[in-house]
């Protein structure tokens, strides 16, 4: 749950999805669900030359099964929060 | 999966899990992106030759084989001449 509201608060930046493909997307995020599936609009790849498949494409739903890393910009982040988050989680978790 | 509700009734490019790419109009989803296709049409690309299309028909694909839903600007589409576009296939999604 705390990473699906992560990736909700990225919601209008752009980030680049590596997929389990090797093929790696970059674009501005629109929508995330609760099984991380992401929907990115304004596409492009890393490698037009390698993977001219994508190039009529604007927007782009990725199922979440196939995300190997999203990458985002540092400022982006507020790791400080983000901690706060995981441990409050990890805490309610055990008890 | 809501984020696929605006792709209805418009042309998409599939990637499945095994690389292949799939075009067609997308009819129907629901949540485990199981996908209704009409007029699909194959798209294997070959590094040797140009891109080969290979008519299909209509399509049910089940969810668990979808890695990737994207729409197709047609415009930008019709232009390219995909007998002219050589690539290597794309991989296989691997775990």
């Amino acid at each position: 749950m705390l990473i699906f509201s992560f990736f909700k608060t990225l919601t209008d930046q752009v980030i680049t999805v590596e997929l389990k493909n090797d093929l790696s997307i970059t674009g501005t995020l629109k929508s995330v669900d609760q099984f991380l599936n992401i929907r990115l609009d304004n596409i492009s790849v890393e490698d037009p030359e390698r993977h001219p498949h994508m190039m009529a494409v604007k927007n782009t739903f990725i199922r979440g099964s196939v995300v190997r890393y999203v990458r985002m910009s540092a400022k982006s982040v507020d790791t400080t929060l983000l901690e706060d988050a995981t441990r409050r989680e990890a805490k309610e978790g055990k008890k | 999966m809501a984020a696929v509700e605006s792709y209805v009734d418009h042309l998409v490019q599939v990637i499945l899990y095994d690389g292949r790419i799939i075009v067609g109009k997308l009819k129907g989803f629901d949540i485990r992106t199981n996908l209704i296709l009409a007029e699909c049409v194959e798209r294997e690309y070959s590094s040797d030759q140009g891109v080969e299309m290979i008519p299909l028909g209509l399509y049910m694909i089940k969810g668990d084989n979808v890695a990737v839903v994207s729409e197709l600007d047609e415009e930008k589409d019709s232009m390219v001449d995909y007998t002219e576009v050589q690539a290597e296939p794309l991989g296989e999604i691997h775990y």
